[in-house]
């Protein structure tokens, strides 16, 4: 065991590093930069039942410290991912990934985690309940407790490997959350997904983003992200893996003080590619400044 | 695609707007023309992405307008190293049997054409560059693609400098081939205008600008395309026009 291993849901990691969904596509486009077999997995792109275009362009704007995004879950589709996505990752990545499923409705999740989860290359199923649900108003499956829940429980029914919910921050009360997904069985919880924002140029007076609002991400959003994770792993007792703004090996330290098993990392791998690799080779001397044996000790060491 | 540290060795305004920047180091990563680079700026969270003008041994260029925060802090900078990943995009394909090509440009559309017109006339394609501006002050490389042997002919919208019009009123009568980058009302009019097959350069806003985050995705009668990545080049006859 190294001093950067970590085990999240019974899977054994080299590190804890995870590069977040939405940012590192099905891994081989980062695979012609690095070996990504450094990494201590990857979650990849939001995979739903079915092929998404997403939303109209303009889907980017940037902000201070960050950036909004409104790409609108752009995905080949499960069966694409299974068939085209998988077999292209295998050549390149000998790891368990992490498969990240959405879905606009509880079927529509459970379909799609019980094909991800006769994947042997799949790890995990993290499910991301900041869709809208389509049933319920458009209203995001994750600002309610009881439909996370149910989300969870659908899920669970028709899987075998874990299962990581992955939490909006856009709600009232999260921790409330996290503990409805705890309760319907959910293996862990990551968050957070980003924060919704919008920005309007002020040459047109209009949205800069097509879709008029998106997810913020980026440094900026780091200490709500930790705070959350603080908040959450507490109230919880499954593993909670965190994310959100985290940019560097100092990043990755704080977020595991916070509470954090795992950290994933999103936007700094659009503005730096190496961002994942660079951090990783970063965290052994990191740890040694402030007298961190193993990174392991440290989860939750802020309580 | 590589990440570079290349050192400023020139940067200077070629109109009230534009500037010419020139970047010295390793630049292998650049392989063809209508590529582009993503260059990090101090205190802007996203790279700027700019069109290779041309490339050459070390050196490469850069001509670029300012528009924004990140072009006028790009502007004020005399020296020092910028932090840039290179090689970005499919770029122009001239791999073609064509032997008459035109070339049409429009305002900060016209630098990729550059590099492309050197290899065009290098392989002994005759080249035909319809420049198009505003107005006059804003003509920039007329000489410059004189001076690489193309016929060159500048359209003026103000009839100020010119073919008073836009570039679609300076098309030749003969032609085999085109390539054109500009904003997209001009695209779409070349698109209208031209009879023959050719190369379209799109311009989208970005996220990473490699492929990663799906930001500048597009739809073609080929499938989605990413303009960073499978584009920003594509071929007339996949363009899927959306209004």
């Amino acid at each position: 065991m190294g001093r950067l291993n970590v085990s999240l849901c019974g899977i054994s990691l080299d590190n804890p590093v995870i590069p977040a969904s939405g940012t590192f596509g099905f891994g081989y486009e980062f695979a012609e930069l690095y070996d990504i077999n450094c990494l201590g997995t990857f979650s990849f792109k939001g995979t739903t039942k079915d092929a998404r275009f997403g939303n109209l362009t303009p889907r980017i704007a940037e902000c201070t410290a960050g950036m909004i995004n409104a790409v609108g879950l752009q995905n080949p589709g499960v069966d694409a991912v299974i068939s085209n996505e998988l077999p292209k990752l295998q050549k390149c990545f000998n790891k368990p990934v992490m498969a990240n499923v959405s879905g606009f409705s509880v079927e529509d999740y459970a379909y799609t985690c019980e094909k991800l989860d006769k994947c042997e290359q799949v790890g995990w199923l993290e499910v991301n309940v900041s869709c809208p649900n389509v049933h319920g108003g458009g209203m995001s499956f994750g600002t309610q407790p009881e439909v996370a829940a149910e989300v969870v429980r659908k899920v669970k029914a028709v899987t075998t490997k874990p299962v990581i919910v992955k939490l909006s921050p856009n709600v009232t009360d999260i921790v409330a959350i996290a503990k409805a997904c705890e309760d319907a069985g959910a293996d862990g919880i990551s968050l957070i997904n980003t924060l919704l924002g919008m920005r309007i140029n002020l040459k047109t007076r209009k949205p800069v983003i097509k879709n008029k609002m998106g997810g913020f991400s980026g440094s900026a959003i780091f200490p709500v992200a930790l705070r959350m994770v603080y908040q959450v792993s507490q109230a919880v007792s499954i593993p909670v893996v965190g994310m959100g703004g985290v940019s560097s090996a100092e990043d990755v330290i704080e977020m595991m003080l916070a509470g954090a098993t795992a950290v994933e990392i999103g936007a700094a791998n659009l503005v730096d590619p190496f961002a994942c690799r660079d951090i990783i080779n970063d965290l052994e001397k990191t740890m040694d400044k402030y007298n961190i044996k193993n990174l392991s000790d440290i989860i939750g060491g802020a309580h | 695609m590589e990440q570079v540290k290349l050192e400023i060795i020139e940067n200077k305004p070629i109109t009230d707007s534009v500037f010419q920047m020139k970047l010295k180091g390793n630049i292998s990563g650049v392989t063809n023309a209508g590529q582009f680079v993503n260059i990090k700026l101090d205190g802007l969270y996203l790279r700027r992405p700019i069109s290779v003008c041309d490339y050459e041994n070390d050196t490469l260029t850069i001509v670029y307008k300012v528009v924004g925060k990140g072009t006028e802090q790009m502007s004020q900078m005399t020296s020092g190293s910028l932090d840039v990943l290179t090689g970005l995009g499919n770029g122009y394909n001239i791999d073609n049997n064509a032997q008459n090509v035109l070339l049409l440009g429009g305002g900060v559309g016209v630098p990729p054409l550059y590099n492309l017109a050197k290899k065009l006339i290098n392989s002994g394609k005759k080249v035909c560059v319809i420049l198009g501006f505003n107005t006059k002050s804003e003509v920039f490389y007329e000489n410059e693609f004189k001076e690489l042997g193309a016929d060159v002919t500048v359209a003026t919208a103000d009839g100020s400098y010119g073919v008073k019009g836009f570039v679609t009123d300076a098309i030749p009568e003969n032609y085999d081939y085109f390539y054109t980058c500009g904003p997209e009302p001009m695209l779409k009019a070349v698109y209208k205008f031209t009879k023959t097959s050719g190369q379209f350069s799109f311009e989208e806003r970005m996220g990473c600008g490699f492929g990663a985050c799906m930001g500048c995705s597009c739809k073609t009668l080929t499938g989605y395309k990413r303009i960073c990545k499978d584009g920003p080049v594509l071929e007339k006859e996949e363009i899927l026009w959306e209004d």
